[in-house]
């Protein structure tokens, strides 16, 4: 049985930031339900290497993550698996909430809403990065299917209260997270809410 | 025997024969001495002139208002797009905003492409590929030496990303720096399963599109083959670029003016014009 080094609850709309190391598991729990993980990861001894959508979706022919699914860096490794899941499959093209995009998708009036590159930014710009470190990102428990015409958009999530998923790191790598804040469209069922994060080794 | 090339004099007059030489792959200068301008455009209006390589890669400062013609010469040529605001580099082109914003996942004529500032940087005037990718990004040095057997840069079968690692340095610019991209030309279309389907082609001859500046951008192409490209063979054929000096874009644009997303992208872009 694996030992549980770090276990702690991420409050709603709050960023987090943890390293993982190669062999070691991270479990994100969605405790309320249909709460987005909006998710970067990083190389951490060379954060300059750090989680692609385009190389992972290239190298597994597939826009969905699922059980199985290994999430690959910008320079084409390997850096951590999907070991379990109980979510059917998450997102890896929605990208991040930003105020600016904000005011495209709903108005200027949402200019002052928090958001998850304003998380991404707060939790990076302590550790050295700055916003060339805001690259694609995963989108855990968030639902957003492409149709035969191309219509896409975050739609109804498929998430419930409990349900999570399970990370191996194939690699030393740095986890940043933004509990997602958006308040507009159903990401997080209009009400961001609380996760919890359980490293194991 | 001395080789015409043994003291510096020789040297130079070999060097300055060279002078005159045509090939297929260069920049043409001053732009305004190109050929295949495109339709209605008067040569003095030329900003840009230069076919890329196979392979090979290239960028461009282009301001407010400019026009670009990508034209798919063979039907082979895969154009991988980044973009930057020239004057603050760190706003960049933004993939997944341009998809989510048009609710759409397929680029075309009448759509633009955003910066993760929430501005349109750039927008599609005219495309006659109709197969382009913003899913699968560019190959990379692991993967082409899995396909190909090599993928160094300095090899016979360069990778997208090492080009513009390459491109973007002559910038100041770095690893950092090579944001998602878009691929022109080749396509990937999402089977309800989410599966990616790629469109390789070779494709007719001739295929352009036309973008317009909407901002001023350090623009990076690098032609490399598509990382989904199913053919064994390092398949890719030149490109041919134009650009040339045209108008902002007018409040009453129609492509401006056809979503409410893209009314406030517009919006936001002239803000950052405002003197």
């Amino acid at each position: 049985m694996a030992d549980t080094i770090h276990d702690e609850v991420v409050p709603a709309r709050a960023p987090w930031l943890h390293d993982v190391r190669a062999g070691e598991t991270l479990e994100i729990i969605d405790l309320e339900g249909n709460q987005a993980v909006d998710f970067l990861l990083y190389r951490t001894d060379d954060d300059a290497e750090r989680y692609s959508a385009q190389d992972t979706i290239a190298a597994q022919g597939n826009i969905f993550l699922r059980v199985g699914s290994v999430l690959i860096s910008n320079e084409g490794q390997a850096m951590m698996r999907v070991t379990a899941s109980t979510v059917d499959y998450h997102d890896t093209i929605g990208g991040a909430c930003s105020c600016e995009s904000n005011t495209l998708r709903y108005g200027h009036h949402t200019r002052s809403q928090h958001a998850c590159v304003d998380n991404f930014l707060d939790a990076n710009s302590r550790m050295g990065r700055d916003k060339r470190d805001m690259v694609s990102n995963i989108n855990w428990f968030m639902n957003v299917p492409v149709e035969a015409d191309g219509a896409l958009g975050i739609v109804d999530g498929i998430s419930a209260p409990g349900l999570s998923v399970t990370l191996e790191a194939l690699m030393d790598v740095t986890v940043v997270v933004s509990n997602c804040p958006q308040i507009n469209n159903p990401c997080n069922g209009f009400n961001p809410t609380p996760v919890r994060m359980i490293v194991r080794r | 025997m001395s080789s015409t090339t043994a003291d510096p004099y020789g040297a130079q007059a070999h060097a300055r024969a060279q002078a005159g030489t045509s090939v297929e792959a260069m920049p043409v200068l001053p732009a305004t001495r190109a050929a295949h301008l495109p339709p209605g455009v008067a040569p003095e209006a030329m900003l840009w002139a230069e076919t890329i390589a196979a392979g090979g890669y290239t960028s461009k400062i282009l301001n407010r208002g400019a026009r670009i013609e990508l034209t798919d010469i063979d039907g082979d040529g895969c154009v991988s797009m980044l973009a930057f605001n020239a004057a603050c580099p760190v706003e960049r082109l933004n993939v997944a905003d341009t998809m989510k914003i048009q609710w759409n996942a397929y680029l075309g004529a009448g759509r633009f492409i955003l910066s993760d500032m929430g501005r349109v940087i750039l927008s599609i005037l005219e495309d006659g590929a109709g197969t382009h990718d913003g899913f699968c990004g560019a190959s990379n040095e692991a993967a082409n030496a899995r396909k190909y057997g090599d993928g160094t840069n300095h090899g016979t079968h360069p990778n997208a990303r090492d080009r513009f690692r390459i491109a973007v340095a002559k910038y100041g610019l770095g690893r950092k720096d090579i944001h998602p991209c878009i691929n022109l030309f080749k396509g990937v279309t999402i089977d309800p399963d989410g599966a990616t389907v790629p469109q390789c082609g070779p494709f007719a001859p001739g295929r352009r599109v036309v973008l317009r500046v909407e901002m001023d951008l350090i623009l990076v192409f690098a032609n490399c083959p598509h990382v989904l490209d199913p053919r064994d063979g390092y398949s890719v054929t030149p490109v041919r670029v134009r650009a040339w000096r045209g108008p902002a874009t007018p409040p009453d644009d129609p492509l401006r003016n056809a979503t409410p997303e893209g009314q406030r992208a517009f919006l936001n872009t002239d803000d950052l014009f405002a003197r």
